[in-house]
């Protein structure tokens, strides 16, 4: 049993770990709430005029918030799509016997640890560029035209950059949830003549569901936030094509130094992240009990 | 019988394994492959793979144009500086969470959580302002600061998970012995833990490294760490490849290296435990 010595001095020591937490999501988010009923410009900081809810209104009826709305949806869903399924095939793969599976592991996961902006102008310069990239030239090879990757499909190919980025840490967790599979039930419904799909669906999936539904929730928390990919490749464009809600907020706050318009932005963008949140926290909290 | 089938099987799988593998490998192998070469081998139609001059002078170049070793210098003191800073303040609340814990400790966990899900954008403009207003815009300080706090969460939760693993009755038992709280915390936990805490260590040199939201709007020329200097390739030195290549390879290399030790504590630290 705890002394009450003891739990005085495990307070004392949780509490710098407390209050820098608090300080640094009250203060902050305080102040952009504030600032969110401004009419306030960094170019024009005389003009610092209570706003009411017409940052709010202007931003939510900008064409660009609704074309940065879908943008996000169209990103993290898509995203989604190609790490879930080619993460859940690359798992089933990597558990079966290999020679050298660690290694082959270890190329798997590589691009997780690629920082954004490399892999981004990897990417951008070395594979899609229409003249010097590695795609331009394949198809050159097959007398096909060079495709433009960035001007004629913008959100498609930075889709593709960040699942690249995400496909290793989806296929690494569930990888780690197959490797913690019951093989005796595999082998018993093996001799009970099921296939290996029917065991695929019945068996396999229902056990990875919850490692699936961990990293749609993580990856969402993460992919809703994708900056460095869009500056650094399309800078959100052309016109609003690659733009999601963070970069607009980015943009309406950082280039068009709107202090009023980019933290109403940025408070829509912490309720659209909460949403997701509360899901994710209900998950996580259901295994701290176990 | 059996035994051929699934050795044929095996050599299938390897096959096609390690070709996904090799595949998606490929755009990391061909950044390290193009900084070896001249810019005009880097962009020859048809590219060569491994047949080329191989040159070091894109390396040397890229060291000479931008002082590329004071942007290296700043990512190692932004990630181990926030790291180390990160660690100091969570070990002890992770520590008195594990052994100690009271009714609220799983609100507590949560809502530390919780302000990890608050997305960047969010407290951007405020953070730009008081760092502009305190003169901590591009300076190393200001991103240890603000990397130390985001990921701070992390940290808690992952010493937590490896803390929880601890058996209690060991501190109970040197508690009878008459072991104060210190020398608990010194001579019985601490060896326990430093797996755990090494692990941690690991995983947030590698988030912090990566960062790149924060890096990218608080830092202009001085403070810029790789993510922020590469960023500068995008246009229109970007199209120099063999010299990105090499500021990529050397950006990327040593988190590689770190990344391939701590694969198992990527999931664990990553899914804040819910998957092991």
């Amino acid at each position: 049993m705890a002394t009450t010595h003891s739990r005085v001095a495990a307070r004392f020591m949780l509490s710098p770990a407390v209050l820098l937490l608090l300080a640094w999501m009250i203060v902050p988010l305080s102040m952009t709430i504030y600032f969110s009923f401004l009419r306030y410009n960094l170019l024009n900081p005389a003009i610092d005029a209570w706003a009411g809810w017409s940052n709010y209104e202007y931003f939510l009826t900008d064409p660009a918030f609704f074309a940065a709305l879908t943008n996000t949806l169209l990103l993290v869903g898509g995203v989604l799509l190609i790490t879930i399924i080619g993460g859940t095939l690359l798992a089933l793969l990597l558990d079966q016997p290999i020679w050298g599976q660690g290694i082959v592991r270890i190329l798997v996961l590589a691009p997780f640890f690629v920082m954004p902006t490399v892999s981004a102008l990897v990417w951008k310069n070395m594979f899609m560029n229409p003249v010097n990239g590695l795609f331009a030239h394949a198809a050159k090879a097959f007398g096909l035209q060079p495709f433009d990757f960035l001007a004629h499909a913008p959100l498609f190919s930075i889709i593709l950059i960040v699942a690249w980025q995400w496909l290793p840490f989806a296929a690494l967790i569930l990888l780690t949830a197959l490797q913690s599979m019951d093989q005796e039930q595999m082998d018993a419904s093996e001799m009970d003549g099921a296939g290996p799909f029917s065991r695929f669906f019945y068996l396999v999936l229902p056990h990875l569901s919850r490692a699936i539904t961990v990293v749609v929730l993580i990856q969402t928390i993460f992919l809703l936030s994708i900056f460095a990919e869009i500056l650094v490749t399309t800078n959100g464009g052309p016109g609003y094509a690659s733009t999601n809600i963070t970069y607009l907020v980015y943009a309406q706050s950082l280039l068009q130094f709107d202090v009023g318009g980019g933290s109403a932005g940025g408070i829509i963008a912490v309720i659209l992240a909460n949403i997701v949140a509360i899901f994710l926290m209900r998950m996580i909290g259901k295994n701290l009990e176990a | 019988m059996a035994r051929s089938i699934s050795r044929r099987r095996q050599v299938v799988v390897t096959l096609l394994a390690w070709a996904i593998g090799l595949a998606i490998f490929f755009p990391i192998l061909w950044t390290i492959l193009t900084s070896f070469k001249t810019e005009a081998e880097a962009i020859a139609s048809p590219p060569s793979l491994f047949m080329f001059d191989w040159t070091l002078e894109n390396y040397g170049e890229v060291q000479e144009r931008s002082n590329y070793f004071r942007h290296f210098s700043n990512s190692v003191i932004i990630s181990l500086g926030s790291t180390l800073l990160g660690l100091l303040i969570a070990i002890p609340a992770a520590w008195s969470m594990a052994f100690v814990p009271a009714k609220r400790t799983k609100d507590i966990l949560m809502w530390m959580l919780s302000t990890k899900m608050l997305p960047p954008v969010g407290v951007l403009i405020p953070i730009y302002l008081l760092f502009r207003d305190t003169g901590l815009l591009d300076t190393r300080t200001g991103l240890v600061i603000v990397l130390t706090l985001v990921n701070l969460p992390i940290i808690i939760w992952m010493l937590f998970t490896y803390f929880r693993e601890i058996p209690g009755e060991i501190l109970e038992a040197s508690r009878m012995d008459g072991a104060q709280l210190w020398d608990e915390i010194i001579y019985v936990l601490t060896p326990m833990a430093i797996p755990g805490i090494a692990s941690t260590l690991l995983l947030n040199v590698i988030l912090a490294w990566n960062e790149a939201f924060w890096t990218l709007n608080l830092t202009a020329a001085k403070a810029a760490p790789l993510t922020a200097f590469i960023a500068s390739y995008s246009s229109p030195e970007g199209l120099f490849y063999a010299k990105l290549s090499a500021a990529s390879t050397m950006a990327i290399a040593p988190i590689l290296i770190l990344g391939w030790f701590s694969q198992k504590q990527l999931v664990r630290g990553l899914t804040f435990g819910a998957v092991k």
